[in-house]
């Protein structure tokens, strides 16, 4: 090939480059390995990553069963090592299965359009925030603090030079947002009023509420569904004006965070200030029916620094998960899944409730619950971990005022011995307790 | 015609409808274990909040869903079926052990909020990969969080906004090159800085002279992709960044390119202060039909105070462990770490090549795309003499003589059994067809290619209706796209 192109040496591959910033020493990378070595590797990690452990955590990123077909349709080269579409004549497989997302995601949410990914729940909510921006013309936003801290966060993050002033609406002993100071900050300046439902405690906001105080001011409603599995047995938010979902729950693994699937779904009067790609149908020279990637005219590769958001690559792959998931639970199986998670969470919830208070029990719920305690969640959760099972987050560094309170959840995934075990080790610390202090007692005696 | 094309041949194609008009009530794929705690009345426990119904969700057998998607998947093409040459994408091939280290179980189901104690598994990778790309890139910190290049540039140009602040002086633009990727202009506008187009050279390259004179202390900040969009690498890139650096002003590199460096050269030694790598591009993983990608930023010291939070740090203790007090940070931009899975099939890969592996990768992907340069120089204009990198880009200039443009030999070129390189970019190249081969082709799959684009430029002479009528073997033909875009279908219904 050197001789082809008249070179004599690969060196001289590289002579534009000054010799002065050339590399002459090997990188610091571990030495070459081979493929028995890697997989090794990566077993020893996994072994070191709580390999085997029982988890009732939820807060954002929930463990449902994968069902296997997921995995075999995916790992198929046509999909797995394909780009982005743009070349719809061989990119029809991908186009019409982002087709039939879009398609299924609407029926769920409720909404007209959605888009073909977006990052993930976070980025999804903050991009949905600006669209709100862009479509009324105002500036500020009114945040439930129910919504997650970790999107509360980047949304934050993303104002901060939007010149975007944010202000946080608090929630009632209810969990839920306290409407009397959503209406007291919500102004003529409001773009938008952004809420979680279920929202951060596993807890349904009173979405209808909250529409009619945002719509009255002139302000949209943005709804962030970080559940997914909730739609198939929650009445979906229908009064908002753009819903930001994170669908890791449709068959998308934790993946200690990520890639998870985060997505726009909107009125199609708004379609054009939305984010993302979106797949569209057509028809070729012969009349067939086809899909292509439609409306791009909001992208940043036609339209630069003017385009609705600077997002390119998605998360293409991992809505082909949601998308096979929710075609393998379908109308049916949804719906008796997420019976299934409301029953394992008030199961739960019912037993813990003897050893601790449930918080927010005023309102209704999903597969998550707040339980406050005597002891020190992080103390509970240090003897879980002895038998094997990783306890609730304790919501301490989020929400101070909260105490001792620590959200638990209960997916399909979590048995009933296994969530008997957990109560047991709760109850077990109590009696221990009261032993110890018995044990005080008498030596004051 | 046909017996020219060597590659491709037709063969059965099955027809697939939508899944929704395979539907009836009754079919299932699911099955759910009996369930162990007490049945719920959900009326009473979600009240007016409960859903009835699911509308159109589909219902179907695991059989009809397997064949769906399987003969959806056999409408694509990818680089399993062979060479994808888009220019600044970098298809290469993506290892399966990758996706294999990626479904351990300890690995896939890790959740982002276990306790760091059986959280350690995870963030040696995180801290493995980090250090190896912090070496890899010549710089001196690095944040994992960003999802995607796009989102890594965001996150890149806060952290210069951060810096300059803390300097006191606020600045207001971001010169960026005419050659540049989309992205670029559109990151500035996000983070609400002004975009000043810079003019390139006649060899391809930054203007020197036009980057002193519209240097200023307005500007925060050049975002230079190196090699660029035409694949010359920028040989006064020094001269550059001490053009910048002179008024206070940061060098941020686009890594879209890095392909091209890996190994052999670092931009942490030529001056650049914050940058972007792709793990989906460099470092193989896949690119699924458009995501997930994964963008770190790594940065010089200077701008360490401003990392996103969390950040990972080794405790006292020996453990590895998240610190969130960082009041200087620019903040999070996005929930949890980043897109871990990427992070997975990024360390794999570089564990499969170790240091010489990289070298080399680096070595056959510049010699590949000198080798299609040299192949095709003469049958398509090269519009930029100066040598090139990964990546060449040609002109329609010769067939656009015939009424036939880059997007015509495009589609052409899906009938020879390829897929188009890279279309209409860079913007500074009329009628582009740029050409990044990667080092994943052998000289067999390169000269079938070369040999089909030479095929095709003898066609544009002979029968450029051939061409301007092309692909004639795919499903579907040339597609309606502004039909699609006048009055959008954006989801199925059913009919009334």
């Amino acid at each position: 090939m050197l001789k082809t192109i008249g070179l004599r040496s690969v060196d001289e591959l590289f002579a534009p480059i000054p010799a002065e910033y050339r590399l002459n020493r090997d990188l610091k990378v571990p030495r070459q390995m081979a493929e028995s070595e890697i997989v090794d590797y990566f077993r020893q990690r996994s072994k070191e990553n709580g390999e085997g452990y029982a988890s009732f955590l939820g807060a954002g990123a929930y463990s449902h069963y994968r069902p296997v077909i997921i995995d075999s349709l995916i790992s198929r080269g046509e999909f797995l090592t394909a780009y982005t579409p743009y070349q719809a004549e061989i990119s029809q497989g991908t186009l019409q299965s982002i087709f039939e997302f879009q398609t299924m995601i609407c029926e769920l949410t409720g909404m007209e359009v959605a888009n073909a990914s977006m990052y993930d729940g976070s980025t999804a909510a903050a991009e949905a925030v600006m669209m709100a921006v862009r479509l009324t013309g105002r500036r500020s936003v009114v945040v439930a603090r129910s919504l997650h801290p970790e999107y509360r966060e980047v949304l934050a993050t993303y104002a901060t030079h939007q010149g975007m002033p944010l202000s946080v609406a608090g929630f009632g002993d209810d969990g839920r947002v306290n409407l009397a100071e959503l209406q007291k900050l919500i102004s003529s300046d409001t773009a938008c009023v952004l809420i979680q439902s279920p929202n951060f405690f596993g807890t349904m906001e009173d979405v209808a509420a909250i529409a009619e105080i945002a719509h009255k001011n002139g302000a949209m409603l943005v709804v962030s569904v970080a559940e997914a599995v909730s739609l198939g047995i929650v009445e979906p938010p229908r009064e908002a004006d753009i819903i930001a979902m994170e669908a890791q729950s449709f068959g998308v693994p934790l993946g200690f965070g990520g890639p998870h699937c985060g997505v726009i779904a909107t009125r199609e009067k708004f379609v054009r200030q939305m984010p993302g790609r979106l797949v569209g149908q057509t028809v070729d020279k012969q009349g067939c029916r086809g899909f292509v990637l439609t409306l791009a005219t909001r992208e940043q590769h036609i339209r630069r620094e003017k385009a609705t958001s600077n997002i390119c690559t998605n998360q293409a792959l991992v809505a082909l998960m949601v998308n096979i998931f929710m075609t393998v639970y379908g109308k049916v199986g949804l719906k008796e899944l997420a019976k299934q998670n409301l029953a394992k969470a008030a199961y739960a919830a019912g037993q813990f409730a003897r050893h601790g208070k449930i918080l927010f029990s005023g309102a209704p719920r999903f597969n998550e619950f707040v339980i406050n305690t005597q002891e020190d969640p992080q103390s509970i959760n240090g003897r879980l971990l002895e038998h094997k099972i990783v306890g609730g987050l304790p919501l301490k560094k989020f929400y101070p005022e909260l105490g001792n309170a620590a959200l638990w959840c209960c997916t399909e995934l979590a048995t009933r011995s296994a969530i008997d075990a957990a109560v047991a080790v709760l109850a077990k610390d109590e009696g221990e307790g009261s032993e110890r202090e018995a044990t005080v007692e008498e030596v004051a005696r | 015609m046909k017996d020219r094309i060597r590659k491709a041949t037709r063969h059965v194609n099955q027809n697939e409808g939508l899944i929704f008009e395979k539907s009836s009530a009754g079919k299932a794929a699911w099955k759910l274990p009996p369930l162990d705690v007490p049945e719920v009345d959900t009326s009473k426990l979600l009240g007016p909040s409960e859903r009835q119904d699911l509308g159109n969700m589909p219902e179907v057998s695991e059989i009809e869903i397997i064949r769906h998607f399987t003969r959806l998947s056999t409408w694509n093409y990818a680089i399993d079926l062979g060479m994808y040459p888009l220019g600044s994408c970098t298809m290469k091939y993506n290892p399966r052990v990758n996706e294999a280290v990626a479904r351990v179980e300890g690995i896939a189901n890790g959740h982002p909020y276990q306790p760091e104690v059986i959280s350690q598994g995870a963030l040696q990778i995180l801290k493995t990969l980090s250090e190896c790309l912090i070496d890899i890139t010549g710089m001196d910190a690095i944040t994992m969080q960003p999802a995607a290049g796009a989102h890594g540039e965001m996150t890149g140009l806060l952290m210069v906004r951060a810096y300059h602040h803390s300097q006191g002086r606020a600045r207001k633009k971001v010169l960026i090159p005419d050659s540049a990727h989309g992205t670029n202009p559109a990151t500035a506008a996000m983070v609400d800085y002004s975009v000043e187009n810079l003019k390139s050279d006649s060899r391809g390259m930054v203007d020197i002279g036009a980057l002193e004179a519209q240097m200023n202390e307005d500007v925060a900040a050049l975002m230079l992709t190196n090699p660029n969009t035409l694949g010359v690498f920028e040989q006064q890139i020094h001269k550059i960044a001490d053009i910048l650096h002179a008024k206070g002003g940061l060098l941020y590199m686009d890594g879209a390119n890095m392909n091209a460096l890996v190994g052999k050269v670092r931009p942490g030694d030529f001056g650049v202060d914050v940058m972007h790598l792709n793990l989906h591009k460099t470092f193989s993983t896949p690119h699924g039909g458009g995501g997930p990608g994964s963008g770190p930023v790594a940065i010089k010291k200077n701008l360490e105070p401003f990392l996103p939070t969390p950040v990972l740090i080794t405790k006292s203790d020996g453990q590895l462990g998240f610190e969130y007090n960082r009041p200087l940070s620019v903040g999070r931009v996005r929930a949890f770490y980043g897109n871990f899975g990427m992070f997975v099939r990024a360390l794999a890969y570089i564990q499969a090549n170790g240091p010489d592996g990289l070298r080399q990768t680096t070595e056959d992907a510049v010699l590949n795309a000198n080798y299609i340069r040299k192949g095709l120089e003469g049958t398509y204009e090269l519009p930029y003499s100066t040598p090139t990198m990964h990546e060449v880009v040609f002109s329609d200039r010769l067939q656009a003589k015939k009424g036939v443009r880059t997007m015509d030999i495009a589609k052409r070129l899906i009938d020879y059994g390829f897929h188009p390189y890279t279309t209409a970019f860079p913007l500074i190249v009329p009628g582009a067809l740029m050409i990044e081969p990667t080092e994943s082709e052998s000289i067999e799959e390169m000269d079938l290619f070369i040999d089909a684009m030479k095929s095709i430029a003898e066609e544009v002479q002979e029968n450029p209706q051939t061409v301007l009528d092309a692909p004639h073997s795919t499903r579907v033909s040339r597609l309606d796209e502004t039909a699609a875009a006048r009055k959008p279908v954006l989801r199925w219904k059913p009919q009334a």
